[in-house]
């Protein structure tokens, strides 16, 4: 289980994220309780659950949200721990995530923001702008919306585009897409999952992806699903999970004893 | 009581037109009376007013140095220094459209309005040694900014500059003003008149940066004619303790007046603005966004009326007031109002204080932009819908370096406090 896939070209450098044991409290209340994972270079894995899981939770944690504190566990990216490092260290040491729903951040635009990434991690600032425009005509991006700040009046779909965009600019080892496919039309996933396919390919993106629908791993080809019931994970399998899940929904999981799931809304400042 | 040196007998003193003189007196004559706002005053909330000792002030003698910046693209520039008017440059072009940038004189009496709006409004009109008219004649569309440098250099300085901007029937004109000072400690207190004569169009903007020693207590008061339409806009940046009312009144049907502006405090600075929009005619629009930031131990306060007498049916108002706090010490102000006497009305207000949006950094730092490379942006793109909007694009990349330099220094010292901490 979990190797690469056989018709990669195996680059020198193979990447894992690995997640032990780990154990996050959100606005004083346990979310996961005791998560295991680990993705590799070229893997595509799904983490799939009901509402209030712990499916975002898990993603925000692996990439550093303030607030989401880790009390107990371990992640780590190719034997480092990432742990105590803030969120811009843990994208230096490889990480890249998506958002549900991405933040807009009013008068920033998409190339100042990568060609400030790309400089402090000694890259070349100078070449972000061609990178960005080669990106934005992979997946379908309009070139008028890159003078636009960050994921202000974008639809679904562009934002998707967007974040694509910016993970081929800035070529993570493994990235965590938190429902891609949500507020997607079937062009813009189809762009989307595409690029990062060829990421998997090309670059040996390692890819965690977050989902309630079966729909992103057959167009993402995920070689392992993992049920995250209440904070663990349950089952991991193949495809065929997925498959499974399609009939029975997430109830053969779900312990009769385990009380309806808890939504977490975190609407506010999440600064403490 | 007022400090001796402000007495009727020093504002006669002054060389100028008889009818000027005469107001002049008659101003000062108030000011003798008057006493010292405070605190306790609903206007000078939250102000350190009660630390202004004016008899550390004195109108000088001499002028300096002008000011350095300079703009492209000016049709014309009029500079002061230290009070004194010292020299004013017209382009040809403008001179033969009748266009006019002079000090008062003998036939200007009706040209200048009383703006008694607070004791210090009064005391420019009693003690603004040369005031400045900007004409513009009706039907004239002038070409690049008219520019009012004002530079402050004597130690101990008063200083009461005074514009008036009359702008003719459907006419069309850009005004800049520029507050600057060397590292002095000196009383600033300039009145602007802002006159826009029906269908005219007039953009106002006034970059305020004296050096942190500056008390700057200002007003500018506005009447906007029939489909008229101003904008008004300031960078407030400088200054110790900076202050400036603007009072802006809809006079005429259909007139219109966006009130844009941004204001960075660092180290002890406050910067205070109370703003007035009145609606006093029908189908009358406002639109205000005052966005500011304050760091290290700076404060600012916002306080806004907005007012629609009974006659102004069809009234659009909005008024928007942003903050960031970038430092725990620092502290901001917002406080809206509305006082609406007519029902058939659109009117709107909102405001907020807070740290830098933590998504935002968030979603930054996510990409692998260093923290305090994020705020740096966040801080910046916050600024951006106003200076957007600001009138005179000549003078905004002036005003864009200059807040940037701010925000600069705010991002560096947090970054070493960081690495102070994270030891």
């Amino acid at each position: 289980m979990n190797k690469p896939r056989s018709d990669l070209a195996m680059s020198e450098s193979i990447s894992e994220l690995i997640v032990e044991s780990l154990h996050v409290r959100v606005g004083g209340q346990m979310v996961l309780n005791g998560v295991d994972l680990r993705v590799a270079s070229g893997e595509v894995h799904a983490v799939m659950g009901p509402n209030g899981s712990g499916k975002s939770t898990l993603a925000y944690a692996i990439m550093g949200r303030p607030s989401y504190e880790v009390t107990a566990g371990s992640i780590t990216l190719n034997g480092a721990d990432l742990v105590d490092l803030s969120p811009w260290e843990r994208a230096h040491a490889g990480l890249f995530s998506t958002q549900q729903y991405p933040t807009e951040v009013p008068g920033v635009g998409l190339e100042i923001m990568l060609e400030e990434a790309v400089a402090a991690t000694g890259g070349d600032r100078s070449a972000v702008e061609a990178q960005v425009a080669a990106e934005a005509e992979l997946v379908g991006f309009d070139p008028d919306l890159l003078y636009r700040s960050l994921n202000v009046d974008l639809s679904g779909g562009e934002m998707k585009r967007s974040e694509a965009v910016q993970l081929g600019v800035l070529r993570p080892r493994i990235a965590i897409l938190d429902e891609l496919d949500s507020g997607l039309d079937v062009d813009a996933l189809a762009a989307v999952s595409h690029r990062i396919e060829l990421a998997t390919h090309q670059d040996n993106l390692g890819v965690l992806a977050i989902t309630h629908f079966s729909r992103l791993l057959t167009v993402l080809h995920a070689d392992v699903v993992h049920i995250l019931i209440d904070g663990v994970i349950r089952e991991t399998g193949g495809p065929e999970l997925a498959a499974q899940l399609e009939d029975t929904g997430y109830d053969p999981w779900v312990d009769d004893r385990s009380v309806a799931p808890v939504e977490i809304h975190l609407g506010g400042d999440p600064w403490p | 009581m007022i400090d001796s040196q402000f007495t009727p007998e020093a504002a006669g003193a002054i060389p100028g037109p008889d009818w000027l003189a005469r107001r002049r007196v008659a101003a000062a004559e108030q000011v003798a009376v008057a006493t010292m706002p405070s605190v306790e005053e609903e206007l000078w909330r939250y102000t350190p007013i009660g630390q202004l000792d004016l008899g550390r002030y004195q109108l000088a003698s001499d002028a300096g140095a002008q000011s350095p910046t300079s703009v492209p693209g000016h049709c014309a520039i009029a500079d002061t220094s230290n009070g004194r008017l010292c020299g004013v440059e017209l382009s040809p072009e403008a001179a033969d459209q009748g266009v006019e940038v002079r000090p008062l004189g003998d036939g200007d009496a009706e040209l200048a309005a009383s703006v008694d709006v607070d004791l210090f409004a009064v005391m420019n009109a009693a003690f603004s040694v040369e005031p400045v008219l900007v004409r513009v004649p009706p039907g004239v569309s002038v070409e690049g900014p008219i520019v009012v440098r004002h530079w402050i250099d004597a130690e101990g300085a008063a200083v009461f500059p005074r514009l008036i901007v009359d702008a003719g029937a459907d006419s069309s004109v850009e005004v800049l003003e520029l507050y600057g000072s060397a590292d002095v400690a000196a009383f600033v207190s300039p009145v602007v008149e802002i006159r826009v004569a029906s269908a005219a169009r007039v953009g106002y903007l006034a970059m305020q940066d004296l050096g942190p020693k500056v008390w700057h207590i200002g007003s500018q008061v506005s009447h906007i004619g029939s489909q008229a339409h101003m904008r008004a806009s300031t960078a407030a940046l400088g200054g110790g303790y900076a202050r400036m009312r603007l009072d802006t009144h809809l006079s005429g049907r259909g007139a219109t007046g966006d009130l844009i502006s941004l204001y960075f405090g660092d180290g002890d600075q406050t910067l205070d603005f109370r703003t007035f929009q009145d609606h006093a005619a029908p189908d009358t629009t406002s639109s205000l966004l005052f966005k500011g930031a304050v760091d290290d131990s700076s404060r600012s306060v916002y306080t806004g009326l907005i007012r629609v007498r009974p006659d102004a049916r069809g009234t659009n108002a909005y008024q928007t007031n942003r903050n960031i706090k970038l430092s725990e010490d620092a502290w901001a102000e917002s406080v809206p109002n509305l006082e609406i006497e007519n029902n058939e009305v659109h009117c709107s207000h909102a405001s907020a204080v807070g740290p830098i949006d933590g998504e935002q950094l968030f979603y930054l730092e996510s990409r692998g932009v260093p923290t305090e490379t994020a705020e740096r942006l966040i801080v910046t793109g916050f600024f951006d819908e106003v200076l957007d909007q600001f009138p005179v694009l000549e003078a905004v990349p002036a005003v864009r370096d200059r807040l940037q330099s701010k925000i600069e220094g705010f991002s560096h010292h947090h970054a070493i406090e960081r690495s102070g901490s994270g030891a």
